[in-house]
């Protein structure tokens, strides 16, 4: 369980941290959250040395080789500022596993210092910036599907489908076993690939039985295994980081 | 009915003839949405994280002075009239329950249910003693004329249908086919009544030994606890050493939390609190009653302060009920005697990560198990854990530690974080991947069986900021 988290009043500057997936394969969905949070008249800050926060190592056990990665990015955010993370999954490594992975190093209290700012970008929308959001797109039928990290490592189920929530025209359908994993869990997907791909078709159907045109996500790793699934199935509905379906529909 | 081994080895194949098993897939599914709905709805008026936090407690407390505990649990018992036993593993255990056994000339033993005694191969070892060891758990009765294992630690059966099930008693036991589960359970009570009657020894577990009071406490719905343990003239008791707890007043809120956790009940039929054998002024009740406290390498995941934590479970099977990768490839399918989440961060222990070596990563990590486990085991962090000493250099508390390290893949990791700590030859990398997207492989096994392949975009994320600021600077406002 996450502990209560305490939200700072709306700052002017906040860092970015756009993770490696979506600097890689969803570029769009970044820039998307910048533009959402700029609107808000915050300066958003990208620092240019950021690559990859360190969990894909971290969970597959390579703990020396994480924590090189992670102690490369604790030096890019100096400044006081929120860090805004557009994925549950890697603020969660931010925000619960730095402290872990640096505990008892020379780095610790850095380490404890930025999980203390490490923000997730709905969460920051909605609980910080507390965003009003007018609709200008077309009616549609949508289901959201919050990573597991977001739900339970960073706690933050709730802020995505308020986002959506405030769309007018988007009537948000909730699929069955909302929370349950869509089966990714990073090499989880290619070390047991059948459970994984079983996983994953549960959930795609469940998006398709509950009726959704469209389906959104926080985080591109869930992005990349349900929509890539859909795709592969040849559905008609597909999939996108929440960020740039907010983006889209409203500016 | 067929009957199957199924070892951790195997996980791989057992877990593609599960998927592939649409009876499997659906007994489970069900079952285990029944038994999540249920957990919900009876926890639904509670302030369910205090109570989480104060079993977590509880237990911690009592791991924190187990081997004072131990001893104290040993004297408060002997002074009840219990005889104990220590057993350093699973064959002695079954040693001294044989022996035990072989002082009464028993031929016949009687059991309650309990996952240690599966552990130790019990019922295997008294029958090439020639001794008969019948389960008296309605579920555990199935599985064993079955000749299976259980599929779930506290559901034995689950992965039985009614049609299964009914099959069975009538192959079994000649009991007449029916669809009529009531019909079904009358005819195995009426069936094991009369071996309660003939029993020689009445075998259970434990749920909570209470050292304070020198008290076993056993949890249980059927009452064939109650007969097991009350009916023999003899009643040995079997359980790991970890079940202890410092006082009385710890287990009520424990047991709330075991049998919410477990069915989604308040309150089981039966709950046993047994101090010993019948005293001379009482009419009924076993003659001897023994503890047999098994080790089995629970000592050793106590000497590591952080697979200690494995050590806290009260055995209720909610890790495995909400686990999505058990309820699709269900208990067998790991191969070990304890499935799900539990069994894949203790069994490591029990048969080192060699045999188990698929177990930890058969996890997306999703920390559903963690959410409800009712004494806050960290779950999760344990399978990272077990993962890093599967790939560490072998200089882990866990037996078998390092048996995955293979040169490609450190080799691997270790180009991405020279890669990952270098940002120019990241960004040069980055950049080059989205100008060879066109190259980028359409098959990617085995990720491209269940999905498209990812293809990197034409343009980084750091590519586009670039090209934003430079916007903002021309413009001095963000483009929309």
């Amino acid at each position: 369980m996450t502990p209560l988290k305490q939200y700072p009043p709306r700052p002017d500057k906040v860092y970015f941290y756009g993770t490696c997936l979506i600097d890689l394969f969803y570029p769009g969905a970044g820039l998307d959250g910048i533009r959402l949070l700029e609107r808000e008249g915050i300066e958003v800050v990208f620092p240019d040395d950021q690559t990859c926060c360190g969990q894909p190592a971290y969970t597959s056990g390579y703990h020396d080789e994480a924590r090189a990665v992670a102690a490369a990015q604790l030096d890019l955010f100096p400044e006081p500022w929120p860090v805004i993370v557009p994925s549950g999954s890697c603020g969660g490594m931010m925000r619960t596993h730095y402290p872990q992975l640096f505990a008892g190093t020379g780095r610790e209290a850095q380490a404890r210092e930025l999980a203390g700012r490490i923000f997730e970008l709905t969460e920051f929308l909605v609980h910080v910036c507390h965003v009003t959001l007018t609709d200008r797109g077309e009616p549609q039928r949508v289901a959201m599907h919050t990573s597991c990290s977001a739900r339970r490592e960073m706690g933050v189920a709730d802020t995505g489908p308020a986002l959506l929530g405030q769309l007018e025209h988007v009537e948000l359908v909730e699929q069955a076993r909302a929370a349950e994993c869509c089966g990714f869990g990073g090499t989880f997907a290619v070390r047991h690939p059948e459970v994984s791909g079983a996983m994953v078709d549960d959930k795609a159907r469940a998006i398709e039985e509950a009726g959704a045109e469209h389906f959104v996500t926080s985080d591109c790793g869930c992005l990349m295994n349900i929509d890539g699934h859909l795709e592969q199935q040849q559905r008609p509905v597909r999939g996108e980081h929440i960020a740039s379906y907010l983006w889209r529909r409203t500016s | 009915m067929s009957v199957q081994t199924y070892t951790p080895q195997a996980f791989h194949r057992q877990a593609h003839d599960a998927l592939g098993n649409p009876q499997i897939r659906s007994n489970f599914r069900r079952a285990m949405d029944g038994l999540m709905d249920k957990r919900r709805s009876v926890f639904s008026e509670w302030d369910v994280e205090t109570l989480r936090e104060l079993g977590a407690n509880i237990r911690l407390r009592a791991l924190s002075r187990l081997p004072d505990l131990l001893e104290q649990l040993e004297a408060n018992c002997q002074a009840n009239g219990i005889r104990v036993h220590w057993a350093g593993d699973g064959d002695e255990a079954c040693r001294i329950v044989r022996e035990i056994c072989q002082a009464r000339e028993a031929k016949a033993v009687i059991k309650g249910k309990s996952m240690v005694s599966e552990e130790m191969h019990l019922n295997a070892h008294l029958e090439a003693a020639g001794i008969e060891a019948l389960e008296s758990d309605l579920g555990e009765y199935l599985v064993q004329l079955n000749e299976q294992t259980p599929s779930h630690i506290i559901m034995p059966a689950i992965h039985l249908n009614t049609d299964e099930i009914s099959d069975i008693l009538h192959d079994k036991t000649g009991t007449e086919r029916t669809r009529d589960v009531d019909a079904m359970t009358a005819a195995a009570r009426a069936q094991l009544r009369e071996r309660f009657m003939a029993a020689d020894v009445g075998i259970s577990g434990v749920n909570f030994a209470v050292a304070e009071t020198g008290t076993l406490c056993l949890v249980e719905n059927e009452g064939n606890g109650r007969m097991t343990t009350t009916v023999p003239p003899v009643h040995i008791a079997v359980t790991g050493i970890e079940k202890v707890v410092e006082q009385l007043r710890d287990v009520p809120p424990l047991y709330a939390l075991l049998t919410r956790s477990a069915t989604g009940q308040p309150v089981t039929t039966y709950f046993n609190m047994i101090s010993g054998p019948r005293r001379a002024d009482e009419h009924d009740g076993p003659e001897e009653v023994h503890l047999v406290l098994v080790d089995n390498g629970r000592s050793a995941i106590y000497q590591d302060d952080e697979l200690l934590d494995t050590l806290r479970c009260i055995r209720c099977g909610a890790c495995m009920n909400h686990c999505p990768v058990y309820t699709r490839v269900g208990g067998h399918t790991y191969g070990t005697t304890y499935p799900g989440p539990i069994g894949k961060i203790l069994m490591p222990h029990l048969m080192g990560l060699e045999a188990t070596r698929d177990l930890p990563s058969a996890s997306s990590l999703c920390g559903a198990c963690g959410e409800v486990c009712p004494v806050k085991i960290p779950i999760p962090d344990l399978l990272v854990r077990l993962r890093k000493e599967s790939v560490g250099e072998g200089r882990g508390n866990v037996p078998g530690a390092g048996v995955k390290r293979n040169r490609k893949e450190v080799f691997a990791w270790k180009s991405w974080q020279w890669l990952a700590t270098h940002p120019g030859a990241w960004r040069a990398g980055t950049g080059m991947a989205g100008k060879l997207r066109g190259l980028a492989p359409s098959t990617l096994r085995p990720w491209t069986d269940y999905r498209t392949a990812p293809k990197p975009a034409s343009t980084t994320l750091h590519a586009l900021v670039k090209r934003h600021r430079q916007d903002h600077d021309t413009t001095g406002e963000s483009e929309s």
